[in-house]
């Protein structure tokens, strides 16, 4: 049974490799924004199979709050990338690229 | 024999789900695009999560436990395609184009906003 999980986060863990060489890479601020995103799911996916691992049924409460906060960290981020400031409104963001 | 089965199909789901996970990985690394690697973490983001969690949900039965990983799941199923389209969205507005077979076409305007 455990070995399985462990099979499993292995598994995931080369995804997020593979999330992460794209993240460091990638030609565009657009696929590290991507990727991000992808190692964030990724992480979510650890947390709860690691919950299985040991027991500690507390720590699908750790996973339940990073895959809220994951989304709202893309967007930010897309928005910063986008905006240059997160402070401005969209209506008065002027095209700085 | 129920208890083995359920035991059979949770194994199944898992390991499904870390492979369609490494899968789209692999697309993320090689695709040739934005929008092709877009694609890559779509299968990734919804169908491993998917299989992972309806392995995890068969391990644990009716519980607490449960209820959690199906909010989890849930939530997971809503952002990602918001999130991925909003990435995709700002891709588009930003002019990144996709690649086509197109000779005339101008190359990527996108390229040069490439580095923050």
């Amino acid at each position: 049974m455990t070995l399985v999980l462990v099979l499993t986060t292995m598994a995931i863990f080369a995804t997020m490799a593979l999330a992460l060489a794209r993240a460091l890479k990638g030609p565009t601020v657009y696929d590290r924004i991507n990727a991000v995103n992808v190692f964030g799911t990724k992480t979510v996916l650890i947390i709860a199979l690691i919950t299985y691992i040991t027991g500690h049924a507390d720590l699908i409460d750790v996973a339940l709050v990073y895959a809220l906060i994951n989304f709202i960290a893309v967007v930010t981020v897309l928005k910063l990338a986008k905006t240059r400031d997160l402070a401005s409104s969209s209506e008065e963001a002027t095209d700085h690229d | 024999m129920i208890e083995s089965l359920v035991d059979i199909l949770s194994w199944i789901c898992l390991l499904l789900g870390g492979a369609v996970g490494i899968i789209g990985g692999l697309g993320l690394v090689r695709l040739p695009d934005f929008f092709t690697r877009l694609h890559a973490a779509g299968v990734a983001e919804t169908l491993c999560p998917l299989l992972v969690v309806l392995g995890l949900v068969l391990q644990s039965g009716l519980s607490l436990l449960t209820l959690k990983l199906v909010l989890i799941l849930l939530f997971l199923l809503f952002t990602a395609p918001t999130a991925t389209h909003a990435v995709a969205r700002a891709a588009v507005i930003d002019g990144i184009e996709p690649e086509t077979d197109d000779t005339d076409s101008e190359p990527t305007p996108g390229e040069r906003s490439s580095n923050t």
